[in-house]
């Protein structure tokens, strides 16, 4: 066997080829229909261009459609609105653009010389398009603890899903793992459906996520146990008891004070990664950022990569939240409009408005680990045509 | 959590006088997180930011303790108080998003903020905000209570 590098995309072989059931060409490929992916299409809407937008979900709106709470933010970016009535209003909004393709329930599983392939249930797509929104979000990080394989323990993205998209209660005595905003949400939605919430575990010696955040489930008695950690579960057939432990600021075990806690359910809330083999797969540089999440794509401030033409915008850029990812989203859109039409005075201002947005969102204390890495992630000025 | 010095220190405690003169706003947004959803909910545009990323700004001269804010903070981090009435009970009104829903005239336990219950209340007054359909409550509580009692749970 031969293993060498290819400097180019690959050709499809003929055994893809051969079963590719139709092929699209278009002007614009959107791949991932989550705020970002929404967004750059909202942007595209009704204008000469043609969209297709693959989702690989059977409802549009990626994580908003488990978003039982109330947005942050302001008014124009949907604040005091809740994220499913959100993913609802714009799923409905963009099945009515005149120019848009809308293929839902389809995973994007390749890029070859001849197009993008993406692979439904009924259909093997070969798309071929000039432009590429990579809106692809991010993955849940597991944790390594003993028996972490028993049935029970899962991440608490799937936990939302389960509860608030297919009306599952994933538990009834639930440990969560992790105090970040994402940790504390899906406590006080557990507590919602009618679980019980045993503890939220974090090895850090503070709260990770917002304060009202963590208000929101201490008013309700839930125990948040900061410089704790979990040791392993137990259990016959499924999770029955947890062990956790007090951890020193080294992250060491403090010995002796080991303690099993009866639950049914663990909940892993330790972080994303950013979904980025679709955008490797198109040639784009990237950089291992930590602050940002792991290796994220580089990009100009209008979110294009390296490879021309390939834009990203959300949590595959780096790990934020659903408002940021809207704004990324239709900076991404412009950024289209702007190399396929021209630089139009109204798309530049609508994107430089846009950019002072994100910079006005990004100045809270809560959003200093990205500030203080996005340069990091920026490719030098003027970026692909420099 | 917090504290009452800190709110107090954060400009989120009213005057005696104020308080005595009817319901107002309690504010426990302690962080600075970008968001103004107080801001444009606000009838009497009694609370202010300058920047999306600032701590609200309330004038308790324009509160009037109307309770819209209260239904509409994603934090659920704003209260109404009102020790205006003679007498030892007070009110307290506040969001609540867990079923078994709340009924007029119903006694509930009483939390503080850290879900301990100090008593029981009645519900005096309950809504659904028109946005975002959580429950906005008022209880009657033991006065001594109105600045303690931030949940409360409903007996079945």
């Amino acid at each position: 066997m031969r293993v060498e590098r290819i400097n180019d995309l690959p050709e499809a072989s003929k055994y893809e080829k051969r079963l590719v059931s139709e092929e699209i060409t278009t002007d614009v490929l959107i791949v991932g229909g989550g705020p970002a992916g929404m967004a750059s299409a909202e942007v595209l809407c009704n204008t000469d261009l043609n969209v297709v937008l693959v989702d690989d979900q059977i409802r549009l709106g990626g994580q908003l459609i488990k978003q039982t709470h109330i947005f942050f933010g302001s008014k124009e970016l949907f604040a005091g609105r809740r994220g499913f009535e959100i993913a609802e209003e714009y799923s409905s909004k963009l099945s009515k653009c005149s120019n848009m393709r809308i293929i839902s329930g389809a995973t994007v599983v390749g890029v070859f010389k001849e197009g993008v392939l993406a692979v439904s249930d009924e259909a093997k797509y070969l798309i071929r398009p000039k432009y590429v929104v990579i809106a692809t979000g991010a993955y849940e990080n597991h944790l390594v603890f003993e028996n972490n394989d028993l049935p029970g323990v899962m991440g608490a993205g799937g936990a939302q899903t389960l509860m608030n998209v297919w009306g599952v209660k994933p538990g009834n005595e639930v440990l969560v793992v992790g105090s970040g905003n994402v940790g504390l949400i899906i406590s006080y939605q557990l507590l919602q459906a009618g679980a019980e919430v045993k503890a939220v575990v974090e090895a850090l010696p503070r709260i990770g996520g917002w304060f009202v955040h963590a208000a929101k489930i201490r008013r309700y008695g839930v125990p948040i146990l900061t410089s704790h950690t979990i040791l392993g579960v137990n259990g016959t057939r499924r999770v029955e008891e947890a062990v956790i432990a007090r951890v020193d600021e080294n992250w060491n075990v403090v010995g002796g004070t080991e303690r099993s806690v009866k639950v049914d359910t663990v909940l892993l809330a330790v972080g994303l990664t950013p979904n980025t083999e679709l955008v490797r797969q198109f040639g784009a540089a990237t950089r291992y950022i930590p602050d940002l999440g792991g290796l994220v794509p580089l990009k100009t401030p209008y979110m294009e990569t390296s490879v021309e033409n390939v834009f990203v915008a959300g949590d595959l850029a780096a790990i934020e939240e659903a408002t940021t990812a809207f704004i990324e989203g239709w900076i991404a859109g412009y950024s289209i409009l702007i190399k396929a039409r021209g630089e139009r005075e109204e798309y530049l201002t609508k994107r430089e408005n846009l950019l002072r947005m994100l910079y006005e969102y990004r100045s809270a204390p809560v959003s200093e680990k990205i500030r203080r890495s996005w340069q990091l992630s920026l490719l030098p000025c003027g970026g692909v045509n420099a | 959590m917090v504290d009452l010095d800190t709110l107090a220190r954060m400009g989120y405690v009213p005057s005696e006088e104020r308080l005595r003169r009817g319901p107002v706003a309690i504010y426990e947004c302690v962080e600075e997180i970008p968001c103004n959803v107080c801001v444009f909910s606000c009838p009497f545009n009694a609370v202010t930011k300058n920047k999306i990323t600032d701590l609200p700004k309330i004038d308790f001269s324009k509160c009037t303790g109307c309770g819209v804010c209260v239904g509409r903070c994603p934090g659920l981090a704003i209260f109404v108080v009102d020790v205006s009435r003679e007498g030892d009970v007070g009110y307290v009104t506040l969001p609540h998003e867990l079923l078994p829903a709340p009924s007029k005239g119903s006694e509930v336990l009483l939390l503080d903020r850290e879900g301990r219950e100090v008593g029981r209340g009645t519900v005096t007054k309950v809504y659904r905000d028109k946005i975002t359909r959580s429950w906005v409550v008022t209880l009657s509580v033991p006065k001594d209570l109105v600045m303690v009692v931030r949940a409360i749970r409903v007996i079945k």
